[in-house]
């Protein structure tokens, strides 16, 4: 086993600080390391989305990503989302709208939702369904998802 | 059933849709899921896997397993009690063989199929855990295994277990078989009913195994005290049933254990059984710490799950107008690794939706090299729809008629009998027909060419069984609610409501939670579409429950007698004074009276019976075989529809759950019957990309049943799509297919030998 590194990064606005073996990923760490249990790991494989966190305002996924990799970088996860105990928009919309069932799914939604929205602040149908096609729901048949992003991008 | 439907229309809470009391924390992250625990001092486990599909074990050392650095514990099968063949009863998840279920936590003398568990390790961390189990040496005899049930059913077939003999309705056999059950139904007379009919066709349909796919894998944290009680964190959809069947396997009393259920990331009948609860649990009394548990995406599709394949052959009869005459459907699923498989619902549901004098059902559970086949979402129906529907389809089109009028001509409804013999009350099929029919759907004409509509119908029973909740009012009037039933979807708020309704205080102001097994009475699992009609039914009495209290405080804070206080809409009052619910409850909390403390459990028997029909517009590629769905619509009778949303969530849901049977999902197995696609990327489920907006219509046909008339919602709108699909694909090419998925390379296929 190789031996842990310092890796400073900033997460979620703070300038965080944690030691980690190489071969974890940013996932484990967020999870294990600094207890950020709001991304949620459905296939540790790239496959579904569940982990998505934005890098440097891009949206990847965390399974994929090693740890060592984010030194220096900016990180902004599910918990970022809400600010001064308020709820942004788009938590308000999927509140709302009833876009999730189990809510397992949720969180990687959150996220890419507010990457997709920074790049087309007014998606057609089909920008939103392309552009969260990387993430897996097996409860709502999406149709609520996608209509929580329309709402939240018509306001 | 009881007939207690109160007959209201003029609702304050229930058919709105509030916000879910559970939604801020799962859209923050902070809602706690099983694997977010991090207890302290708490070990990791990692489980060892057959990579055989069948084979003997001759030896496991973990010796050099247990020396790794950070390993903690090691266990193995053996370190299970001896359960011989007990069989215990788990409320109505039936009879369970002991034996078969310890063996699918641990393998005692034999691996059944790619991806049986072997042996666990604990250790300090996750990667040392993974590190030690891959030094662990099984030594395996292999044996011929088969994966194709008609395969499994032949005389000279791989035998899974050598004193399996077939239940032959009721008779043993005498030789050992794969067959662990042939059921078997009839009513008239199926001989003179095909003599009747003008036209009589009859076809096979097969169907691959798929997996229920929730997102989050199954976790589990264990805690062994040493005091010896247990504790465990799980996602389950039965904390009680978690509770029983980890008791049983452990051979330690109910009373020892304590089941705290998490939030669930998805189940659909997959997270019922227990998997790696009774492993922690063993792991944690030998280390003496908590032990965590998670599996990874393949040890989910190759150690849980799935649901059945399935041959089926349906023969149908009929006069020239439709009439139908006469039935006989022959059915067998797989029922994977361990007996007790999903073809008794399937064998009720082939013909459920009609009205047929003379019929005859025979169904087979057979054992195979597959993992032990699970609940899914109305277990066994999808399978028996896929071939009734496109019969029915088929007979439509040869007598020229519309496919709706041949269903409507046939329809069950009250009073009509099952083949397996219950006789409905009022139910809604006919409803979802005619709703069908008057859709903006089905009224728009087909999108263009290589286009084509279908159209199908499905049944579910919806089961009741065994619910309790408490509640207490709080001082400052709002009312807080512990339930048995665990959360998969957003139950908590359609049960909140109930109570709420019954009170006359807004949903907002009632504050559900899950409880512990502990703090609640037995409450039986999530599933079977129960929990908002059976739970639902427990909060509705415990309203009346708490309703009576509080015109009890009331009646003493005004020198009256209870029965002087009315009650109307949430406000009491007698003579000159009244207070609503709230008021009220501040004034009992400032006076000297009695909290409001209450608590109810109910136990309804019989089914809430769902019926939905579904209409897809569907572009088939002729080039490449892609089946695309352009336009869905479910309609479905909800009874009574609690929130809205959530039951229009659960039919969008379970119709893309479904068309993912249809078009894509499968269990593929290689000529070694080791599974090739366990993994999401291979495993193709659909994406948003690829379905369009499920439109839904929910009709409203109360259920006698139910103060409010509901039905159960959750299982229905799985079982039409596949037929829904395949029909409206035999409309856009003329071929129709009978097995399932429709994937690219296979309807590329058939329609190349065209
Ligand atoms: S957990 Fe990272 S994509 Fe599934
Ligand atoms: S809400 Fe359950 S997976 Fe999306």
């Amino acid at each position: 086993m190789a031996k842990k590194t310092v890796v400073t990064a900033e997460i979620n606005g703070n300038s965080t600080e944690f030691l980690c073996e190489p071969r974890q990923s940013l996932l484990e760490v967020l999870r294990d390391t600094l207890h950020l249990t709001g991304s949620k790991e459905g296939c540790n494989n790239g496959n579904c989305g569940a982990c998505t966190v934005l890098l440097n305002g891009k949206p990847v996924l965390s399974c994929l990503v090693l740890g060592v990799e984010v030194e220096g970088a900016k990180i902004e996860t599910v918990e970022s989302l809400a600010q001064n105990g308020q709820l942004a928009p788009v938590q308000q919309c999927f509140l709302e709208g009833a876009a999730l069932q189990c809510g397992i799914c949720t969180p990687g939604f959150l996220v890419a939702t507010k990457a997709l929205l920074e790049k087309y602040p007014q998606p057609s149908e089909h920008d939103i369904r392309f552009h969260l096609a990387n993430n897996l729901c097996r409860c709502t048949g999406y149709d609520k998802i996608v209509k929580a992003v329309q709402t939240v991008a018509a306001q | 059933m009881q007939d207690l439907y109160l007959g209201k229309t003029n609702y304050k809470v229930i058919g709105q849709r509030p916000v879910r009391h559970d939604g801020a924390d799962k859209v923050t992250g902070k809602a706690i899921y099983t694997a977010d625990l991090h207890l302290p001092n708490m070990a990791q486990a990692r489980m060892v896997r057959s990579p055989h599909a069948h084979a003997k074990i001759v030896r496991i050392d973990t010796s050099a397993a247990e020396k790794m650095p950070g390993v903690l514990a090691v266990i193995t099968g053996k370190d299970f009690p001896d359960l011989k063949e007990k069989v215990a009863l788990m409320g109505e998840a039936g009879a369970v063989n002991l034996q078969h279920l310890s063996a699918n936590c641990l393998a005692h003398d034999k691996v059944l199929y790619k991806g049986h568990a072997v042996a666990a390790v604990a250790a300090k961390t996750i990667h040392e855990a993974a590190e030690a189990a891959k030094k662990i040496v099984v030594e395996y005899e292999p044996l011929p295994s088969v994966t194709w049930v008609l395969d499994a059913m032949k005389p000279d077939a791989p035998l899974l277990h050598e004193n399996n003999r077939t239940d032959e309705m009721g008779q043993k056999g005498d030789k050992p078989s794969n067959v662990t059950v042939h059921m078997a139904f009839e009513q008239g007379n199926i001989a003179e009913g095909f003599q009747q009919s003008d036209i009589v066709i009859e076809r096979e349909f097969k169907t691959a195994s798929v997996h229920q796919g929730y997102i989050e894998p199954h976790a589990a944290v264990a805690m062994w005290n040493e005091d010896g009680r247990l504790k465990i964190w799980t996602s389950t959809q039965g904390s009680f049933v978690c509770r029983q069947q980890t008791a049983e396997l452990l051979q330690i009393p109910v009373s020892r254990v304590l089941v705290v259920p998490c939030e669930i990331g998805g189940g659909f009948g997959g997270k019922i059984t227990v998997y790696l609860e009774p492993v922690a649990a063993l792991l944690s009394k030998k280390c003496g710490r908590p032990v965590k548990m998670t599996m990874q995406r393949n040890e989910v599709f190759e150690g849980t799950g799935p649901t059945p394949g399935s041959y089926v052959r349906v023969k149908l009869g009929a006069k020239k107008d439709g009439t139908l005459v006469a039935g006989e459907a022959w059915l067998a699923y797989d029922c994977g690794a361990y007996p007790g498989g999903m073809i008794g619902p399937g064998s009720m549901c082939v013909f459920s939706c009609y009205n047929i004098p003379n019929a005859r059902v025979d169904g087979y559970d057979v054992l195979n090299n597959k993992p032990k086949t699970q609940a899914y979402r109305a277990p066994g129906s999808t399978q028996a729809a896929f071939a009734t529907e496109q019969v029915i389809d088929e007979l439509a089109l040869q007598l020229k008629m519309d496919p709706i009028d041949i269903r409507l001509k046939n329809a069950a409804k009250e009073g009509t009998r099952r083949v397996d013999g219950p006789v409905y009350p009022r139910i809604g099929f006919i409803e979802t027909l005619e709703a069908a029919r008057n859709s903006d759907h089905w009224k728009s004409p087909l999108p263009g060419k290589d286009c084509g509509r279908g159209l199908a119908s499905g049944f579910w029973f919806n089961i009741g069984g065994a619910s309790s909740c408490a509640a207490s009012v709080m001082e400052d009037g709002s009312v807080s609610l512990i339930e048995g039933s665990t959360d998969i979807g957003g139950s908590r708020t359609s049960i909140a409501m109930q109570l709420a309704e019954s009170l006359g205080i807004t949903a907002e102001d009632v504050r559900p939670q899950v409880g512990d097994t502990d703090s609640v009475g037995y409450t039986f699992l999530t599933g079977g579409s129960r929990v908002t009609f059976a739970t639902g039914l427990a909060a509705y009495k415990l309203g009346l429950d708490l309703q009576a209290q509080m015109q009890d405080r009331a009646a003493r804070l005004w020198k009256c007698k209870p029965e002087d206080v009315k009650v109307d809409g949430g406000v009491y009052s007698h003579n000159g004074d009244s207070a609503t619910f709230k008021e009220l409850a501040v004034k009992i909390s400032q006076s000297a009276l009695e909290p409001v403390v209450g608590k109810s459990s109910v136990s309804p028997e019989g089914s809430t019976n769902g019926f939905g029909t579904h209409i897809a517009d569907v572009h088939v590629d002729p080039e490449t075989g892609k089946v695309t769905v352009l336009r869905y619509t479910a309609v479905q009778d909800a009874g009574k529809a609690i929130h809205p949303s959530y039951v229009e969530g659960q039919m969008q849901g379970g119709a893309v759950q479904g068309i993912g049977w249809a078009l894509n999902e499968e269990y593929f197995f290689d000529n070694k019957d080791q599974m090739r696609n366990a993994s999401f990327l291979d495993y193709r489920m659909p994406t948003c990309l690829d379905v369009p907006m499920i439109e839904t219509i929910i009709v409203e046909v109360p259920n006698p049943g139910h103060p409010y008339g509901v039905r159960g919602v959750g299982e229905t709108p799985i079982v039409p799509p596949p037929a829904t699909v395949a029909n409206a694909v035999q409309r856009a090419t003329g071929v129709r297919f009978t097995e399932l998925p429709m994937s690219p390379p296979k309807v590329w296929k058939k329609l190349s030998e065209k």
